[in-house]
């Protein structure tokens, strides 16, 4: 990337230039003094950018070009399953019978948005053992929250108000706890074992009748899929609680083992790691909720059902948590993964989990000589390293990190989880062939050379970027977060 | 097998004897026998994108959509226009299919034009901060309730039931989980009672609440609304229409502490109620409590002007369940949207966007009553929306308008008992004369 002049679109403006004509008003004009009185009208104006249309293309051009996208290049982000996204997705979505839909509009104007929700509830029902989705959450972690409602709602319902306690793995993301907090539980952490799964002791000590569930990632943030499953399951249920399943990365298992089957009893997925739908710089996501039989009634409201004069939304939902968002969630998001399942079909799926799982092994294998490697076991569709050994020589994972964007990667999820003392996370996706793998190893086998040879190089980076690196201290002690002039 | 997978069988069997597996099966052996899925998946069969492509086309033309029928149903989606720069602009790879911005150094576009888009919330919502985005208008206002409870540590807010009732069942449930509680106070002639505000408000109100204009379309008063507010040290949040705000005096303007709202109208296809996005500004006092990320401008190793998520002790990643919020992705591409949509309708384009939606909307309110079908449910000014009464079956006569391709108004019925007969209608500057007289004339001819 090109070192390019930065300019803000405010300091582009030029009084009176403008982008768009719009046409006269074609109706007797009043003027708005007589239509809004005039202690409703705004003082001063507001300081919008005055600016040409080819002066707003060729910023927000020189902006992308700053950017790096999936398809841009590798993108071995841990946990968030950076897969390609497909293009015919993004027509579907564009179709004017999908986008140019209003919410509101009658039952009968909209059967094919319903139809395509009921069927995508059926899909991801049977991707992933459930017996209702919801896809109303418009991303993950407000899936994890509309879950944890639902937990909530059912044990109220059923009379126990004492169950207050969510309980998370100390390798969980941040949201878990996060989501748990929000909607009023208290958070307690379960260790993990030293093979990296949850210390079964440490959880049977946890669990009483004042815990309301165990939030779980499988597999878990390690990469590693939980071998004691059916027995942490047994001692949640066994207690009374529930089992939520965190589906952050459930690229590892789609169509080989399924969350119901498990055990788990509400599952949140990420339509936007999953199911392929674009990460847009951080979102629109979909977090879709799917619940076993006895927690249908506490799904969010509407339900899409059918019945023969054709698909209704349902509102006759006494038990209903409520809404979590307006009107249905990220429809728009839906429909891409909609087309992604009907891409993949009925064997498309346990291709994905196994070729990601092989892409992840294949790196494991590759680079364990290099960098240390705290458990030492066959992974699932992530890797977590750790970059002790070079932080010892004189560079962090931060700037092992930094090293790679000279290379011309996306890093890895870095620092996260907690557990591993300089993790590096790394996720390959499916979608990526052996020879990007390779060039990517041999890129992080070269940066630990740097580090043994010339660590300082390797502190500095990057070097190759619009920009250096950044003081993110001064940004958070000297906040600037809006342009003045 | 997959169209999107590139690695070869024979590349695969390389790869697994390379790591010492004699199958792939060898690499899920931690996966539990009585937990494998033994079967395929019942799915349909994997189709080629041509019938894909057939398959969606078929399902999407099942909808009726707003480039065949003539839309006037707003009720918290509008149609506005979107210039044709704004897709073009979204649909660039480097923004769609990046991630959020951890990495600075390869993350500038985004961030940049996050910074922007935060600066244009403020210019218009008369707000110091704004966040990057939240899921929508409803759980923006939801997450404005809860911060204003853990500002003020007080465990009630005071909502006019004139907000849009998905917005208030959104709060509901956002406080039912989180602890506090909703007080709905009642309305008087389609706008906030503010008698009633003055009776309900006590030490517990941690934020009154006020939506302008409200789901009626009728002008609220924000300033009469902050005096009792803060007089009660109650924080005052407004949940505003973006394209109101070119013409009508803003949160900030008007007292308020908290700025939210639906910014599907800047840019955003109705795409059948999302995605959208939520804006979400405060007062600087606010700042260290907000939800959500927020971008911020620093300088490089070498000084030069850049920018990165900031104030992130706020966040998930960071503080866990001591978090302000539990938001992670937001609506990022979509407050691009926002924002390059701002860019192109500018200071002026803006403010001419509201004010032809203004006339048009005041011509159609003056024909519809003209016909003696109708009359004005209320007496208040209004900006782009507005409540008439009919004279027969508001249900009946919204059918018969979809077979003259005419989307009719809300009916407001379904949602407030005492409006049986109430039609709330919207009228954006897409709307030419000839739909409007159409609209009047098939309502005449029923």
């Amino acid at each position: 990337m090109k070192k390019k002049d930065k300019s803000l679109i405010f300091e582009m403006s030029v009084p009176g230039r403008k982008a768009v004509t719009l046409p006269d008003c074609d109706v007797p004009y009043t003027d708005i003094s007589n239509l809004i009185p005039g202690k409703f009208i705004r003082e001063t104006e507001a300081e919008l950018p005055e600016v040409s249309e080819v002066d707003a293309v060729r910023h927000y051009t020189r902006l992308s070009q700053m950017n790096y996208g999936v398809d841009s290049g590798f993108y071995p982000l841990g946990s968030c399953t950076m897969k390609y996204n497909p293009k015919v997705n993004e027509d579907m979505a564009n179709l004017d019978g999908f986008a140019k839909v209003h919410p509101y509009q009658p039952e009968e104007t909209v059967q094919g948005c319903l139809e395509l929700l009921y069927e995508t509830d059926r899909m991801l029902s049977e991707i992933t053992g459930m017996d209702r989705v919801s896809l109303q959450p418009a991303a993950g972690a407000h899936g994890e929250m509309t879950g944890l409602m639902i937990i909530k709602a059912y044990h109220e319902n059923r009379g126990d108000f004492k169950r207050k306690k969510i309980i998370v793995p100390d390798s969980a993301h941040g949201t878990n706890p996060a989501s748990a907090a929000i909607t009023g539980f208290d958070v307690s952490e379960v260790k993990s074992d030293e093979r990296g799964g949850v210390d079964i002791e440490a959880l049977k000590s946890l669990m009483n009748d004042e815990v309301a569930g165990l939030m779980l990632t499988n597999p878990n943030t390690l990469g590693l899929f939980e071998e004691n499953i059916v027995k942490i399951a047994e001692v949640v249920h066994a207690a009374g609680g529930l089992l939520y399943y965190d589906g952050a990365n459930a690229n590892a298992i789609v169509g080989i083992s399924r969350p119901g089957d498990m055990g788990f009893d509400v599952v949140h997925l990420n339509l936007h790691k999953t199911f392929s739908t674009p990460h847009g710089g951080g979102g629109p996501g979909s977090g879709p909720v799917g619940v076993k039989k006895d927690l249908i009634p506490f799904l969010p409201e509407p339900v899409i059902e059918k019945n023969e004069s054709g698909y209704y939304l349902d509102y006759n939902r006494p038990l209903s948590i409520g809404k979590v968002r307006s009107f249905y969630g990220n429809f728009g998001v839906v429909v891409k993964a909609y087309a992604y399942i009907c891409s993949l079909g009925a064997n498309g799926f346990k291709d994905v989990a196994q070729t990601s799982v092989l892409n992840a092994n294949y790196i494991m294998h590759k680079l364990k000589e290099y960098y240390k490697l705290p458990y030492d076991r066959i992974c699932m569709h992530e890797v977590v390293f750790s970059g002790q050994k070079q932080k010892d020589m004189g560079a962090s994972t931060l700037d092992i990190a930094k090293r790679l964007l000279d290379y011309g990667y996306h890093p890895p999820t870095i620092y996260f989880p907690l557990i591993v003392k300089e993790a590096l996370m790394i996720e390959p996706t499916e979608t990526e062939s052996k020879e990007t793998l390779d060039e990517f190893i041999d890129a992080m086998i070269k940066i630990s050379e740097e580090i043994k040879e010339e660590p300082e190089k390797v502190k500095g980076a990057p070097y190759t970027t619009s920009v250096l690196r950044l003081d993110e201290a001064k940004a958070a002690r000297d906040p600037k977060l809006i342009h003045t002039q | 097998m997959s169209a999107y997978i590139p690695n070869t069988a024979s590349q695969k069997h390389k790869m697994l004897s390379e790591i010492g597996v004699a199958s792939v099966d060898d690499l899920f052996s931690d996966i539990p026998e009585s937990v494998r899925l033994k079967r395929k998946l019942d799915l349909p069969e994997a189709k080629p994108e041509m019938e894909l492509v057939r398959h969606m086309s078929q399902m999407a033309r099942k909808n009726c959509n707003t480039d065949e029928y003539t839309c006037f149903l707003g009720a918290g989606a509008y149609d506005h226009y979107i210039p044709s720069v704004v897709r073009h602009i979204i649909s660039r790879q480097e923004f769609y299919t990046a991630y959020t911005p951890y990495q600075p150094e390869i993350s500038q576009g985004t961030l940049q034009a996050i910074f922007e888009y935060q600066t244009m919330i403020c210019r218009l919502t008369g707000m110091d901060v704004s966040n990057a985005s939240m899921y929508d208008g409803a759980s923006a206002l939801a997450e404005a309730a809860s911060m204003a409870c853990s500002v003020t540590r007080r465990k009630e807010v005071l909502i006019p039931e004139c907000v849009h009732p998905e917005y208030r069942e959104v709060l509901s449930t956002y406080a039912r989980f989180a602890g506090y509680k909703v007080v709905v106070s009642s309305i008087k002639d389609g706008r906030t009672d503010i008698n009633d505000i003055e009776s309900k408000i006590s030490d517990d109100t941690a934020a009154v609440i006020i939506q302008n204009p409200n789901f009626f379309g009728a002008i609220e008063d924000i300033e009469e609304m902050e005096e009792i507010a803060h007089k009660n040290k109650s924080l005052v949040i407004a949940c505003c229409d973006p394209i109101s705000l070119a013409i009508l005096k803003s949160p900030g303007e008007a007292g308020a502490d908290i700025a939210v709202g639906e910014g599907q109208s800047l840019g955003n296809p109705l795409s059948y109620g999302g995605p959208y996005l939520g804006f979400f500004a405060a007062k600087k006092e606010l700042m260290r409590k907000m939800p959500g990320r927020i971008v911020g401008e620093t300088v490089d190793r070498e000084g030069k002007r850049g920018f990165v998520l900031t104030l992130q002790t706020r966040e998930q990643h960071i503080r866990r369940e001591k978090a302000t919020s539990n938001i992670c992705s937001n609506q990022s591409l979509n407050a691009l949207s926002a924002a390059v949509y701002l860019t192109v309708m500018g200071k002026k384009g803006l403010k001419e966007v509201a004010l032809l939606s203004a006339q048009k909307a005041h011509y159609a309110y003056e024909q519809l009553i003209k016909t003696g079908l109708f009359e004005p449910a209320f007496n208040m000014p209004f900006f782009r929306e507005f409540v008439l009464r009919y004279k027969y079956d508001v249900a009946e006569l919204n059918k018969k308008l979809i077979e003259k391709k005419i989307i009719g108004g809300y009916e407001l019925g379904k949602t407030y008992p005492d409006l049986k007969d109430g039609w709330l209608l919207a009228v954006t500057e897409k709307r030419t004369r000839e739909d409007i007289d159409r609209l009047v004339r098939e309502v005449v001819s029923l």
